[in-house]
């Protein structure tokens, strides 16, 4: 576009009853690491695929991952897939389903293996091969000794991960809708979802992505909380259309705070730091997780981590002018340790807080992280919902992976590293299944002119109203991460859930009335915002009364007013419907095919 | 303070403006940064765009030019910067809108250079062999985030936006070609040996000087040139 050209003209209206449509034999909606594995498995089989990513690619917050991927290579301590599956269970307070857990621990070699194929620049070994650092809740042997299975790219692995996927899926025909914000499931006549609504971000043009499989892979929504590790992207917006198309979310009150944010401000400092040798100390310098997982230390769970630095800031051992944080100490650890395996870290904290961790401790504390809960899928990643008889249903043609998904392999607590593997075991796998599906599909009878437009467009038209409001959107973003953090953190209980509950419901009737500012077409923020701030509200009523009903403690979730896990009655996931806020229940599974069970236990670390 | 942002809408515009903000400086925290900044004065104006998105330098999303560096908005300090603090798109690629430019030249850059690895077929049971030395030739490489900071401060790709692969796509070359797992040096070396893409560069270093990660594109660029003279490689 050269300067001093006429203004272009570009409809400010999107129209009142039809869309243009592009039909594909699979669209996969994310960019992130699990999008990608997923469109790469579906092109390289020849299908016709679209990828719609809201950012480039790249952008994806799969490239802010930083300690590592598990997989049981044995390249540093002997290791077994079976341990790595008895510690997933374990971590995730037995709430994760055991034949998802099996298969994904099962598949991790090879798909590690395959991702260095693919070009990931892994650190390195003296005899060539990949590097695997400590994380917290890996163990040898069931529960022994400390395992080493964190396959590593320095502290940038998501990045790497991110990056090589990208890079492979240059070299095939994946059609990629860059920059186009996707806003709704489109049903057919026949009540089947099969298809897209999105708006090409840079003209404000909508359209209408037509297909009978439809991915999901959106990624997680950590902007409900004030402070978080979260990209600003990281909206739950599939969440969001699966809510709004009738369909549950699982578990949604398990939210992981990373027990290591930088204090105040949310940025990540990867566990990593910690499995290479650093230390948690409070205001008297004492290294204190002995006292909440005597073995273990500072490598038990996240959520038990978290739990300790919240505890020692409550009883006045916070370090700072504020006694509000802890410090995460590695000025004890040689300066060559940081410098090849966390320059990452090294650089945030210089950049945010002004210190080098080789000389000076790091200000962290609790910031939410990781959402474990997500929309129900089976094994393929095949959406699940309740029918008429409140029995479990496959929705045909929908799927959903990675952080937007709960098919359920992190249950109540997600273990470091895992999410790495998650993203691309389920990402193939999904991929895969679809495929076998096309290969046996008969052609859709849904015609274009089936597609049920109306709510989607009802929804455009709500935010072209062109008066001004005295209200902002960023306002009550901020208010709803406010009472997000405050009700529903760390800690809960039924009182303070109730409160922000309340809140949610006048900040809902704020999000009913409040108008834009702005109505232009190009690269119109305030709209997107709009968007994204339905989604955040529909995920937060989700997750306060997914938490109000579950009246025990589990993993992340930690009610003081119930401190103890009720395996009797609360050994299930919850389904929330957004239709009369319902809630109903699916049971774990404690199946696997190839292990034997494991049955749940005291969780000690 | 005083900022002077560049604003342009397609709809409304011919060409680009400076428009003029004021904040109070008592509002500005001393660990403030510019991204934080610009989410200010949309607060005054939400009809200004900018890009954003991990807001700890990883994303590559929000690059700009500021007081006429290109720098990453989300790890720029605001204390850093002098006011009044002049705020444009980076320079030499079409403008969106704002401070938005389309960066489809820079992508079609970076795939023209084949960033993909080329191997020898191993099965899923085992891994390349790369012994820390080998890898560490990497570091310095891998770490890009496509950010644009470096080809939009280059006068070379200024002048020869389509022709110049620009420091970002020859960064991504070289990283492929010292990979000692990578089976095709020789290959990507002679596509590579053309006095447009590659030898247009001229050392001028705005690349390094402005590449917000602490890479090294002119080095990078020096070492492929003298590959392609030497026509071997550094395996």
């Amino acid at each position: 576009m050269t300067l001093s050209q006429p203004p272009l003209s570009l409809p400010s209206n999107p129209p009142h009853d039809s869309l243009p449509i592009e039909t594909f034999d699979a669209i996969v909606l994310g960019a992130g690491g699990a999008g990608m594995r997923a469109a790469l498995a579906l092109s390289k089989k020849g299908h016709k695929v679209a990828m719609v990513s809201k950012v480039f690619p790249t952008r994806s917050h799969t490239v802010a991952a930083q300690g590592g991927i598990n997989a049981a290579l044995g390249n540093i301590s002997p290791d077994q897939w079976h341990w790595h599956m008895y510690d997933t269970i374990k971590g995730s307070d037995y709430l994760g389903d055991q034949d998802a857990i099996e298969f994904m621990c099962s598949e991790a070699a090879h798909i590690v293996r395959e991702l260095e194929h693919f070009g990931v620049p892994f650190s390195r070994l003296n005899n060539g091969k990949i590097y695997q650092r400590a994380f917290g809740g890996q163990s040898q042997s069931f529960g022994e000794k400390q395992a080493h299975r964190t396959c590593a790219a320095a502290d940038r692995t998501g990045h790497a991960i991110l990056h090589s996927l990208y890079q492979q899926l240059l070299a095939t025909g994946v059609q990629m809708f860059d920059e186009y914000y996707a806003l709704d499931l489109i049903k057919n006549q026949q009540g089947e979802i099969n298809g897209l609504c999105v708006m090409n971000i840079h003209n404000g043009e909508y359209e209408i992505l037509q297909s009978p499989h439809i991915l999901i892979a959106t990624g997680g929504a950590g902007q409900l909380y004030r402070t978080n590790t979260n990209a600003s992207i990281n909206t739950g917006d599939g969440l969001g259309m699966v809510l709004r198309a009738g369909l549950p979310l699982q578990d949604m009150e398990f939210w992981q705070f990373h027990p290591t944010g930088v204090a105040g401000k949310g940025m990540l400092i990867s566990e990593a730091a910690r499995g290479e040798g650093g230390v948690l100390r409070n205001a008297d310098g004492e290294a204190f997780m002995h006292r909440y997982a005597p073995h273990v230390k500072d490598l038990a769970s996240r959520d038990v981590v978290a739990r300790a630095i919240a505890i020692e800031v409550q009883q006045g051992r916070g370090c700072g002018p504020n006694q509000d944080h802890v410090l995460l100490d590695l000025t004890h650890l040689p300066a060559e340790t940081v410098e090849k395996r966390l320059p990452g870290i090294r650089d945030i904290s210089k950049t945010f807080l002004g210190i080098d961790p080789v000389e000076a401790p790091i200000a962290v504390f609790p910031t939410c992280h990781y959402m474990m809960g997500g929309i129900p899928t089976d094994l393929n990643g095949q959406v699940i919902t309740l029918n008429d008889h409140n029995q479990l249903q496959p929705v045909n043609g929908l799927y959903a992976i990675g952080e937007c998904a709960c098919v359920s392999v992190h249950g109540a607590n997600r273990l470091g590293g895992n999410s790495l593997l998650d993203i691309i075991v389920f990402g193939r796998q999904a991929a895969d299944y679809i495929h076998r599906q096309l290969q046996t599909d008969i052609p859709s009878k849904s015609r274009p002119s089936d597609l049920i437009l109306k709510p989607v467009l009802e929804r455009i038209q709500r935010w072209q109203t062109p008066q001004p409001s005295e209200d902002s959107l960023a306002s009550i973003k901020h208010d709803l991460q406010t009472t997000m953090e405050t009700g529903c953190g760390v800690f809960r209980n039924a009182d303070s859930m109730q409160a922000t509950l309340k809140a949610l419901e006048t900040l809902n009737r704020r999000l009913q009335t409040v108008t834009l500012d702005d109505h232009g077409a190009v690269f119109n923020l305030d709209r997107l915002q709009a968007y994204e701030l339905e989604n955040l509200m529909a995920i937060a009523f989700a997750t306060v009364h997914s938490s109000l009903s579950r009246t025990e403690s589990r993993g992340a979730h930690s009610r003081v007013d119930y401190p103890e896990r009720d395996d009797e009655n609360w050994l299930k996931h919850t389904l929330y419907f957004q239709q009369q806020n319902r809630i109903a229940y699916k049971p774990v599974n404690l199946q696997p095919k190839q292990h034997p069970p494991f049955p749940p236990k005291p969780r000690v670390y | 303070m005083k900022l002077f942002i560049s604003r342009y809408d397609p709809q409304k515009d011919h060409q680009p403006y400076d428009q003029e903000f004021e904040l109070e400086d008592g509002s500005i925290a001393s660990d403030l940064m510019l991204l934080d900044l610009l989410h200010r004065v949309r607060a005054q104006d939400p009809s200004l765009s900018f890009r954003f998105s991990c807001q700890e330098g990883v994303c590559g999303s929000d690059a700009i030019n500021v007081n006429g560096r290109n720098v990453l908005s989300c790890i720029t300090p605001v204390n850093t910067l002098t006011s009044p603090i002049r705020i444009q798109p980076l320079p030499g690629l079409p403008i969106i809108k704002d401070l938005i430019v389309d960066l489809s030249l820079f992508y079609q850059h970076y795939r023209e250079i084949h960033p993909v690895l080329q191997t020898q077929e191993l099965n899923l049971e085992k891994e390349h062999l790369q012994a820390p030395e080998q890898r560490s030739q990497l570091d310095g490489g891998y770490e890009c985030i496509l950010c644009a900071c470096c080809s939009t401060s280059c006068p070379s790709f200024w002048w020869n936006p389509d022709q110049f692969l620009g420091p970002a796509a020859l960064l991504a070359a070289h990283r492929f070609i010292i990979d000692s797992r990578d089976i095709k040096p020789v290959e990507r070396l002679k596509e590579l040996d053309d006095p447009l893409k590659t030898f247009r560069c001229r050392h001028i270093q705005n690349c390094t000087a402005s590449c917000p990660k602490g890479l090294n594109p002119s080095r990078a660029i020096q070492s492929l040139k003298s590959m392609i003279t030497h026509h071997k490689t550094d395996k």
